[in-house]
């Protein structure tokens, strides 16, 4: 009973999210492409639920690296505001917040409203040319990110304790360690064996290892739905070109002769055809990456739009057999973007593990 | 909108493909397994990596769609 309590709880608690400010008109209308873009995009502040139309969040700290100076405040200071009409005025500058659609971006005001009572410069498309200062703002996916990271610190540090000990060596593993020990093995087995080869795996084990277990957790603590968690993560370019970035500077430097000859002079392979293949297998180099990063965030970012999508139904249709089906159809996502989170933590080490082996290879013998 | 009907169009013809695509490698995979079940693991993962590298296509092609709906 409690069970199914907390169940419907958890479904309940993202309804709320709902009434997202700057979705809703004052009609009651909700427009479809700003309420998705408001959820998956990375946020200056932390939205929980809006309460009779003011929206209830938690505010975060923005740090700004401007004019030489490092300016910092609250992002509660912009009044939830996102279209650049509230100024923030710190050091003798003024900051106004402003979302495109795509990404919330802090901007230098200008001194005076423009017309459409903005506080930027826009050019004749409408499209904005302030400023902007450097942001190391502590956002929405940072916020997570940290939790993550303590998460990961928590599990693997008891999980470590237990191994270190000198008495458990023959035993059986306990708690969080029998847990996580079977996907430890897999990834060391199945994964880094296979692909790099007896030689090199073991050292190369400890970055998958984090890689696996690093990406899984930001997906699945990006699937729950209410206040600490929720934030689309993986679903952001930026984290997972920055992991993919990590993979090509392990894989270019682990790159034996044999490799790098392959790349520029392929053995066996008449000159004129060299000429073709040598830009082709360069260009490969930074393709492998690049399908990495699009592969996890286009993954993650469509689930979540998915299941965005399948809630508005029931506002788009108002009638109340929307509701169970879209509920169910919300609940079987949910379960298979469970899934996807672990396929894709799975298959960006799978890969990398590829990768590096790729970079291993050792000279043939050519008759 | 229109904009919007030919992202919607796109999306649709990823879907599409990357259905056909997947859809083979399963039948295929099954085929195979069937045919060597001792070699069920072997199969699984390669099966595995290569749906993986043709829904990253699809992905490029939902990805542009979208930014063809909100341009």
């Amino acid at each position: 009973m409690a069970q199914k309590l907390l169940l419907v709880l958890f479904f309940t608690l993202g309804f709320y999210n709902l009434y997202a400010s700057d979705a809703v008109s004052e009609e009651g209308k909700i427009d479809q492409t700003a309420f998705i873009m408001g959820h998956i995009r990375d946020s200056h502040s932390f939205h929980i639920c809006d309460i009779d139309g003011h929206a209830v969040g938690v505010s975060l700290p923005v740090i700004l690296w401007s004019e030489g100076k490092l300016v910092t405040f609250m992002s509660g200071e912009f009044h939830h505001d996102t279209e650049g009409h509230h100024v923030v005025e710190k050091d003798g500058q003024r900051f106004v917040l402003y979302f495109d659609g795509f990404n919330e971006k802090v901007y230098k005001a200008t001194d005076e409203a423009q017309e459409d009572g903005s506080y930027l410069l826009r050019d004749e498309n409408g499209k904005v040319i302030s400023e902007t200062p450097l942001d190391f703002s502590i956002t929405k996916n940072v916020v997570t990110l940290i939790m993550v990271v303590v998460a990961m610190l928590a599990i693997f540090v008891t999980m470590g304790a237990f191994y270190r000990k000198k008495s458990n060596v023959a035993k059986a593993p306990r708690g969080i360690a029998s847990l996580f020990e079977p996907l430890v093995i897999y990834i060391r087995d199945e994964i880094a064996l296979p692909n790099i080869g007896e030689k090199h795996y073991k050292k190369y084990t400890p970055y998958l290892l984090t890689l696996f277990f690093f990406v899984m957790f930001t997906n699945l603590f990006g699937l729950i739905p209410f206040f600490p968690f929720g934030a689309n993560i993986s679903g952001n370019t930026s984290y997972s070109m920055a992991l993919a970035l990590l993979t090509f500077i392990i894989v270019q430097f682990s790159g034996t002769k044999a490799y790098w000859k392959e790349i520029v002079s392929m053995p066996g392979v008449p000159k004129p055809v060299m000429l073709i293949l040598a830009p082709v297998e360069f260009l490969g180099l930074f393709t492998k990456p690049f399908a990495l990063t699009i592969r996890l965030f286009a993954a993650i970012m469509g689930g979540h739009i998915i299941i965005l999508s399948l809630l508005l139904l029931i506002f788009m249709f108002k009638m109340w057999v929307v509701v169970p089906a879209s509920g169910i159809f919300i609940s079987f996502m949910y379960l298979i973007e469970i899934l996807v989170a672990v396929i894709q933590a799975y298959i960006f080490t799978l890969l990398t593990a590829l990768y590096i082996g790729m970079a291993k290879v050792e000279e043939h013998e050519h008759h | 909108m229109t904009t919007g009907i030919f992202g919607a169009i796109g999306a649709g013809l990823c879907a599409i493909g990357a259905g056909l695509g997947i859809g083979k490698i399963g039948a295929s995979a099954l085929e195979s397994m069937a045919r060597q079940p001792e070699a069920a693991g072997k199969i699984q993962s390669a099966m595995i990596l290569s749906a993986a590298l043709i829904e990253a296509t699809a992905l490029f092609g939902v990805v542009v769609s979208l930014m063809s709906l909100s341009a």
